[in-house]
């Protein structure tokens, strides 16, 4: 042992590090340690200075061993290792000590702080002395990708990485891709029409060859890893064969229901449709779907079928069932969105109760011109409204609902507020609590509303009510809120109202999450693996986020994200192979008794057992590198690369000092 | 194992984290700046299936007065289930514990996801309260049988 030289190289962070944690004494400290040849401290290790002083001390000083008590390994391990190799030491035999998320961001005095900081100075010596030559491993990457969300974010991403030649699997839950963008009449701040960007898009999905387009399917299940995973997916039976079917529109037509009788969840309940339907007509693929809740057929089997009859092509399959599709992929996008606020959880504010109460998403319909009204913002008794508030912040920046900010309501409702000004000529009040307007083009598209005219009281709204208190209130929907400008309560009768519901994540993102092994945020939404360095990467290798599964965010700032994790998944399987931490496990045949305790509790199947040597044998393609089957192994035999028991032995001695 | 100076008594914590939740929850509490006891001394290990018992006892024998296992919540572990392995080992080592006379209480399992910072703030300020009551445990330079002669079979 005699021959170890480690070096020690403590870094200031700044003053993250350095205003808690007294730097001299950690250094003085670290030089008594058993083995230790060389103590440095720097303003930035991570900086190409900071760097320079491990190369040249591996180079010229024979430094054998590199410890560097920084910042978290998950943001630094790797530049370090790769300072190793570039300094021609083998990288494993590195070993970063966190003193700045694990001691000084989270320590209060400087005595306390400085102290943990020696323990972990000393684990991570202790621990380095132990650390041996590895060779990373090495696995191909399957060059296709999947996107999970056929919204703006899946098709974008879509679109980029299929451009670039690579084979996308697109899935999408519901019969048609779009999503919630789908439902938009108009897009702030420019008021493009959401339809014309985005239905060529679509098309565009639809035709690409690159793009293997599954509408009206989920993922069911995930395994693998990073350039390895494989996907099953779940195709629901629509009951018409995508691939004959010409979009004509005759079996609707023919349909047993004459008329449109149940609520179209397209158009968020305000329109109808028939069992059998085409949720827009932009939709892509441009082919119906038959409702087994609603269609006679498939329910009661009382139908004489006149769709099947009326359809030329042959298109009707009413004994479709489910279909699982096994893919192969190297990189999966998540990009699953997430689902307006309920309404009707917020009492107070009539939604479900007065008739004349919507939802943002409702009047997004009622103005589009392929909605239920055909671009008309209409009453319930078909008249057009003569005033229309509209209530901010529904489910958000509530204690009692969603703590966070939705981040696009204020500009959808400024942008709602001009439009069914230009189409009714009504007054609007907007009812807020702040502006939040915060983009380009944004604070003037606020100021424009201000210049038409378009009302905004500060103040949150308190109740919306039907039992009026004077004349002018009678018949009328009356809000009630402290207006905190005035410091008065205002009671502001009105024909309509409108709720500006926040966004939600998904209800099934729990699901999503646990398959892809993501975590999410206190909140729900998906968790990227750092806030500002890598959003759009996750915790999983290989898995990317993209668009407001990730968290609230407006159009631009979605497609950014759905291009950046495309980039981002490009960049990964052009790479080919990927490199494997070397963190498998492996067994000491000498020590194997050969009880395969350790094959029953792998939960990859990449222990074996070798009959003629009567021992253990792990498939290290196969290990995962968890660890389990060396804490079972009763005779020592199983380890673990990196974590070995004597390297964990040290790091205990050496963090109680 | 007296409690009678506890006003000045700082227990020493081994934590034994995963890496995919209970070290990333950390990591949180740091880049959020939530200052927590500066008793816990973090240990990093992929799953916490991967937790020997043995770690716990050996970190006892080495002066340790508490030991904190984290690992993912049930159905989150990145190797499918190893936190419910870490469980069985736990449930074990607790039955076990009061043999080599030390309170089980000392030994503690948490679920901490990557996003609960605040959990582990909590976590460890519970700890290190629990852990001044019962007072140093006092075990270092005490000669366990039982370890130190894994320690001989492991060298």
């Amino acid at each position: 042992m005699s021959d170890l030289r480690i070096g020690v190289y403590v870094c200031h962070c700044g003053r993250n590090i350095a205003e808690k944690v007294r730097i001299d004494e950690v250094v003085k400290f670290a030089k008594t340690l058993p083995n230790v040849a060389i103590v440095r401290d720097y303003k930035y290790m991570c900086s190409d200075p900071g760097q320079e002083l491990i190369v040249k001390d591996i180079k010229e000083e024979g430094i054998n061993r590199v410890v560097v008590a920084a910042c978290s390994p998950t943001l630094h391990e790797h530049t370090f290792r790769n300072v190793c190799r570039r300094a021609g030491l083998n990288p494993f035999l590195f070993q970063m000590a966190n003193i700045r998320e694990l001691d000084a961001w989270v320590t209060e005095n400087i005595r306390d702080a400085t102290e943990k900081a020696k323990a972990f100075i000393r684990a991570a010596v202790n621990r380095v002395a132990l650390h041996e030559e590895l060779e990373v491993g090495r696995a191909k990457i399957n060059p296709n990708v999947l996107i999970i969300g056929g919204g703006i974010a899946g098709i974008s991403a879509a679109l980029v990485l299929a451009d670039a030649g690579v084979k996308v699997y697109l899935v999408e839950k519901e019969p048609t891709i779009g999503g919630n963008m789908a439902k938009f009449d108009k897009t702030f701040p420019t008021l493009d029409c959401a339809a014309c960007i985005l239905t060529p898009k679509m098309t565009a999905v639809k035709a690409h060859p690159n793009i293997e387009l599954l509408t009206y399917s989920e993922v069911e299940s995930v395994e693998g890893y990073v350039g390895n995973f494989r996907v099953r997916i779940k195709k629901k039976p629509r009951y018409v064969i995508e691939d004959l079917c010409i979009g004509c529109y005759q079996c609707i037509e023919d349909c047993l229901f004459a008329k449109p009788l149940f609520p179209s969840e397209f158009d968020e309940g305000i329109g109808s449709r028939k069992p059998i339907y085409i949720p827009f007509p932009q939709a892509v693929p441009l082919v119906p779907v038959i409702d087994p809740d609603t269609c006679m057929w498939l329910k009661a089997k009382k139908c004489p079928q006149y769709c099947r009859e009326s359809c030329e092509p042959d298109a009707i399959d009413f004994s479709m069932e489910e279909e699982f599709i096994d893919i192969e992929v190297g990189a999966i996008i998540v990009a699953t969105g997430y689902k307006p606020f309920d309404a009707g959880r917020i009492p107070q504010y009539g939604f479900g109760k007065y008739e004349n109460v919507y939802t943002s998403l409702q009047i997004e319909r009622m103005l589009n011109s392929t909605g239920p009204t055909g671009g008309e913002v209409l009453l319930a008794n078909g008249e057009k409204p003569k005033s229309v508030a509209i209530i901010h912040c529904v489910g958000s920046r509530d204690e009692n609902y969603n703590r966070y900010c939705s981040k696009v309501c204020c500009m959808y409702s400024i942008k709602l507020a001009q439009l069914i000004k230009e189409r009714t000529g009504a007054e609007v009040y907007n009812f807020y609590i702040d502006i939040r307007a915060a983009g380009k083009a944004y604070e003037e598209f606020y100021k424009r509303a201000l210049s038409e005219g378009i009302y905004f009281i500060r103040g949150k709204v308190a109740e919306v009510t039907d039992i009026a208190k004077s004349e002018e209130e009678e018949g009328k929907l009356i809000v009630v809120a402290e207006d905190t400008l005035l410091g008065k309560v205002r009671r502001i009768p009105v024909d309509m109202v409108v709720l500006s519901v926040g966004l939600e994540p998904q209800a099934d993102a729990d699901k999503i999450g646990n398959m892809l092994k993501l975590s999410c945020s206190a909140d729900g939404w998906f968790l990227e693996k750092h806030p500002k360095l890598a959003p759009v990467s996750t915790a999983s290798e290989g898995i990317f986020i993209a668009g407001c599964c990730q968290g609230p965010k407006d159009i631009p700032e979605t497609v950014a994200q759905a291009e950046a994790a495309a980039g981002e998944a490009l960049s990964l399987i052009q790479r080919g192979e990927i490199e494997l931490e070397p963190n498998v496990a492996f067994i000491r045949e000498e020590r194997c008794s050969g009880c395969r305790i350790c094959i029953g509790v792998c939960p990859y199947g990449a222990i074996s057992f070798d009959e003629e040597k009567g021992v253990a044998v792990v498939n290290p393609a196969l290990c995962r590198g968890c660890g389990t089957c060396v804490a079972a192994c009763p005779s020592k035999a199983a380890q673990q690369h990196l974590f070995r028991d004597e390297q964990i032995y040290a790091e205990i001695e050496g963090v109680l000092l | 194992m007296s409690a009678d100076n506890s006003a000045d008594f700082e227990p020493k914590i081994v934590g034994i984290f995963c890496n995919w939740c209970a070290y990333m929850a950390a990591n949180l509490a740091g880049t959020a700046r939530m200052l927590y006891p500066p008793n816990l001394r973090v240990i990093r290990v992929m799953c916490s299936g991967r937790i020997d018992p043995q770690f716990v006892f050996y970190a006892f024998k080495n002066g340790a007065d508490g030991v904190l296992l984290a690992g993912c919540h049930h159905g989150d572990c990145h190797y499918i289930e190893g936190n419910v392995k870490c469980l069985r080992r736990y449930k074990l080592m607790k039955k076990i514990l009061p043999q080599f006379g030390i309170e089980p209480e000392r030994l503690r399992l948490e679920w901490i996801s990557a996003s609960e910072a605040d959990k582990l703030r909590k976590v460890v300020g519970e700890f290190v309260e629990e852990l001044k009551k019962l007072g140093p445990l006092g075990f270092r330079g005490v000669e366990l049988g039982v370890v130190e002669a894994e320690k001989q079979v492991r060298i």
